[in-house]
């Protein structure tokens, strides 16, 4: 059962070949038994997933219908969950249980989803290994003696290893892509605003977007189907119509235009993803899409500029954790300094602190024009780069990794190393444009991933672009060894 | 030396928003700890904060009326400070882009003469929560009903020269955000709250002095007083040979002296920059249109009526206009009472000094405009004259009822009956028929100071109900005859 994508899980439930409770009661075992070897997940939550499931089971029973009704999640620790520890990865919220759902949740939930539990997680998103997590490492199903990577890690490691269909993961410099991208799954960041960042703890608040992780591009548009959509109580979601993902999966790639950035095919790249980059634009050409290369001129500058503007704001935005009203607190403060100092040194991580120094230092007063400020000009240029760029493709394609996942603990020493392996993905995230990544062969068994950016709310045409590419290639479709 | 004070304003008022500026939790002062703080309050993690779209048209308002460029797009940033009771380690305001920006507002002074003084900018920013100190064996309690409220905080210009030009701007701040509705001006309450930077500069120097500011003073007594004192203090320092220092001062209301809270040195970076999670308020000509066709008549406005159509003096009509509540008062007593001139006398003086002496503000004056208005109506027909009126005014401020039943049951009635006063007026001249003498054979001047003495004798005789006007008449015909 546990072979099942979210698609054949959604017609399984439908002619009642099997129940929620069934397969969720499958799958939860399947957890017990595999994923000591991965560590993907924080909190398993058996005894409320099993009752979910019977409460789906019975909606159905009364006559209900719904892909997603029954049918089984993990949200990546920093979705607040009511009543279930909410961790964000970090011993500072180890005992922070969330009192209210996050949208993500609450409309999964409605839609009659079955949630297993919570999945590991680079500490509060800051990562792309998924090594910083308090409650350790996470591994590559497709060897375990490598990372994943991350912030969503152990949402990619969980479905790669079909311990679950689908996850939710959240990317503020490719943190659903590069996970999706390492462990052979399709990945879907969508435009900034599509999905509420009500009750997602904030990372960088103008960066973070929550999005699927999943097997198949079919399965990605059911999840973002229950996902996406305008929220009232996150004033920079948007009030944009939500279409039908799953309708035009199968629609005609003729005339498709392709962008390949020349940036995106130099020096730091491995030649063995750019030639399987260039095998999946082939498949593409014969599905009828034509071929054109463009440039991203400022593409360059993304790194630095992320570097800055991310660090600022979740500088800003754990502050709050201070061990006043919740998470952790130091034992016996001397005073209110003291109280402050411990609780934080003591709560966060090393790259947690690293980043929120960085950004309180951009922030200085005598420094905010030349970092902050700076920043956000390179921000706009990149902006202009896509409208550019966009005037004459469709989509725009590339590697999502210059590397296939690297070994554990290989960059821990050296973090700038490991914030450059985002040079491909931080970009979506800076303009605030959707970007796909879907599995494209292997490099020394490693999976590989394509990226796909379209313009803004066009989710669903990299959806369709990466489902039509999957009728015709099988690599999505192959398992690691051992699950 | 002659010294030049310097004083600039920044008055934070608490808008009178039903919910919080960023969550839909209550407002409502006074509230058990704590039973007023959402999620969005609380600073709970994943939380996100959604603008209050009154808070913004009370804004609105305020920079119209102080005749303000409302900012067409403006900016909510964060700004950054570790405090127990700022519960997300930020506080949202506004920076670079403030949606009031420069304006201005004449106040009244003292002898007369008005003066402009220049708002730099307001803007909307959050409440923090409450320490509390007390009851926690040593330890400290957050309230967090207040982190929240929606606050306006209005930056004037240094443009006041004198603790009294900055209590009577504050005044009008007071008056026009009531008048707007927009803040119920509690200041007891913490409703308006006021730091004061006072700085001092030798008589012609064009450059300001260093400044002190003090910090969250919240009576005008406490602010003229808190200014006065800073104000000798730093003259004090500077003519024995000190020198200022730019620092952040508490006023110590007991001790009549400010204190000194940080330095400059001390004070925080708060490492402003632009809420992620807030979009650029976007003001369309449309809502402002909307916001000025709602404002009630302002208080200079108000002024120039009072001149024209009651015929009041520029200072009266400031005066009765200096409060909504006061002009409302007044108008009502006309409308009763007739007389405009005669109702702004009484409003100013006779109920002004009973509401100082009770120390209650208009809206609780033990003294209705309607019962005032009524007894104007008397004072008008001659049935009291206006010094009866006073006894009546005093008999309704102890709660006797209205002017016409404290007339009957008093019997305050005036006389106006000739026969009546003819006769009182008769036995009077007989008691005192050696200075009746005296009178007939003094000469011109001397007869004038005398008459003064026969119309006093007159009134007491009549326990002052006797209409003076009459009694002049034929007391003068009397005697002369």
């Amino acid at each position: 059962m546990h072979q099942l994508t979210l698609a054949e899980i959604a017609r399984g439930l439908a002619d009642k070949s099997f129940s929620s409770e069934e397969l969720t009661g499958a799958l939860l075992s399947r957890i017990k038994q595999l994923d000591p070897q991965l560590n993907s997940f924080i909190t398993v939550t058996q005894a409320q997933a099993l009752d979910q499931a019977r409460a789906a089971d019975a909606r159905r029973a009364s006559g209900e219908t719904g892909a997603l009704l029954g049918a089984p999640i993990a949200h990546k620790d920093l979705f607040c969950t009511n009543g279930v520890r909410t961790s964000c990865g970090s011993k500072m919220l180890d005992s922070f249980t969330a009192p209210y759902d996050a949208t993500v949740v609450a409309k999964l939930a409605e839609a009659g989803m079955v949630t297993l539990g919570k999945t590991n997680m680079d500490e509060f998103a800051m990562g792309s290994a998924n090594e910083s997590s308090h409650y350790g490492a996470v591994k590559n199903p497709w060897n375990l003696e490598h990372v994943p990577g991350g912030s969503s890690g152990g949402s990619a490691a969980a479905v790669a290893a079909r311990l679950l269909p689908a996850t939710t993961g959240t990317d503020t410099g490719g943190s659903i892509r590069q996970p999706a991208a390492f462990t052979n799954l399709t990945g879907l960041k969508p435009t900034y605003g599509r999905v509420s960042r009500w009750g997602m703890i904030a990372y960088a608040s103008s960066l973070d977007q929550g999005g699927p992780l999943a097997r198949t591009a079919e399965d990605c548009a059911l999840l973002l189907q229950g996902m996406a959509g305008f929220d009232a109580k996150d004033s920079t979601s948007v009030d944009e119509p939500v279409p039908d993902f799953s309708a035009n999966l199968n629609a005609s790639l003729q005339g498709l235009r392709i962008g390949l950035p020349k940036e995106y095919f130099g020096a730091g790249l491995d030649p063995r993803i750019a030639d399987l980059v260039q095998a999946s634009v082939k498949e593409l050409e014969k599905l009828g899409a034509v071929v054109k290369e463009i440039s991203l001129p400022n593409m360059q500058h993304a790194i630095p500029a992320y570097y800055v503007i991310a660090p600022a704001e979740a500088s800003s935005n754990l502050s709050r954790f201070d061990g006043v009203r919740f998470g952790h607190r130091c034992e016996d403060p001397k005073d209110l300094t003291d109280l402050y100092k411990r609780s934080r040194g003591e709560g966060f991580g090393a790259e947690v602190q690293r980043r929120i120094m960085v950004g309180t230092y951009a922030l200085s007063a005598g420094y905010y024009d030349a970092y902050y400020v700076k920043a956000q000009q390179i921000r706009r240029l990149i902006k202009n780069d896509f409208m550019a760029a966009f005037a004459d493709v469709d989509v725009i394609l590339g590697p999502t990794t210059p590397n296939p996942a690297w070994k554990l603990g290989a960059k821990s020493s050296d973090p700038v190393a490991a914030y450059l392996e985002d040079v491909y993905t931080i970009t979506a995230n800076l303009a605030g444009l959707p970007g796909l990544s879907m599995p494209a062969g292997f490099v020394d068994g490693l999976p590989v991933g394509v990226q796909l950016l379209a313009p803004y709310f066009q989710e669903g045409r990299l959806l369709n672009i990466a489902h039509r590419y999957q009728q015709v290639t099988d690599w999505h479709t192959r398992a690691p060894n051992g699950f | 030396m002659q010294w030049e004070v310097v004083i600039g304003l920044e008055i934070h008022t608490q808008l009178a928003t039903q919910s919080k500026i960023f969550s839909g939790s209550a407002t409502t002062f006074g509230s058990e700890p704590n039973t007023q703080a959402s999620l969005v309050d609380l600073g709970m993690p994943g939380v996100l904060p959604v603008l209050n779209q009154e808070a913004v048209r009370m804004a609105c308002m305020f920079g119209l009326a102080i005749d303000a460029e409302i900012g067409p797009r403006n900016v909510f940033a964060r700004k950054n400070y570790f405090y127990p009771d700022l519960p997300k380690g930020y506080q949202i305001s506004q920076m670079d882009l403030p949606i009031v920006g420069k304006g201005h507002l004449d106040i009244a002074l003292e002898d007369g003469t008005i003066k402009r003084i220049g708002v730099t900018r307001a803007h909307l920013e959050e409440d923090a929560g409450k320490s509390l100190h007390e009851d926690f064996n040593g330890a400290t309690g957050i309230d967090l009903n207040r982190a929240g409220t929606p606050l306006l905080e209005i930056v004037s210009e240094p443009d006041m020269r004198s603790a009294k030009e900055a209590v009577a701007y504050v005044k009008a701040i007071h008056a026009l955000v009531r008048y707007l509705g927009i803040c119920d001006g509690n200041m007891a309450e913490g409703s308006l709250r006021c730091d004061c930077n006072v700085s001092i500069r030798p008589k012609g120097q064009t450059e300001f002095g260093t400044r002190c500011e003090i910090k969250n003073v919240n009576s005008f007594r406490f602010i003229e007083r808190a200014i006065n004192s800073e104000i000798q203090r730093q003259i004090d320092l500077i003519e024995d040979g000190g020198k200022v220092v730019q620092e952040t001062r508490l006023y110590d209301p007991n001790k009549d002296e400010t204190r000194s809270m940080r330095s400059k040195e001390e004070a925080n970076d708060y490492r402003y920059f632009p809420d992620p999670d807030l979009l650029p308020v976007v003001i369309e000509p449309g809502f402002l249109d909307s916001v000025r066709a709602a404002l009630p008549e302002l208080p200079p406005q108000k002024v120039e009526r009072f001149q024209s159509q009651y015929g009041l003096s520029a200072y009266d009509a400031n005066v009765l206009a200096s409060s909504r509540e006061q002009a409302d008062y007044f108008e009502q007593v006309v409308k009763i009472g007739g007389d405009a001139k005669l109702a702004a006398n009484w409003v100013m003086v006779e109920l002004g000094s009973l509401l100082n002496k009770l120390g209650v503000e208009i809206d609780q004056s033990p003294v209705s405009a309607e019962y005032l208005g009524g007894m104007l109506l008397r004072i008008r027909d001659n049935t009291i004259s206006g010094k009866i009126a006073k006894t009546v005014f005093e008999a309704m401020a102890a709660g006797e009822g209205d002017a016409d039943s404290i007339i009957e049951s008093r019997g305050l009635k005036q006389v106006t009956d000739t026969g009546a006063i003819d006769k009182m007026l008769d036995e009077m001249l007989a008691a005192n028929a050696e200075q009746v003498e005296q009178y007939r054979a003094a000469d011109e001047a001397k007869r004038g100071k005398m008459f003064g003495f026969f119309v006093g004798q007159a009134m007491k005789a009549s326990k002052g109900k006797a209409n003076p006007g009459q009694v002049n008449q034929l007391l003068k015909a009397k005697l002369e005859g």
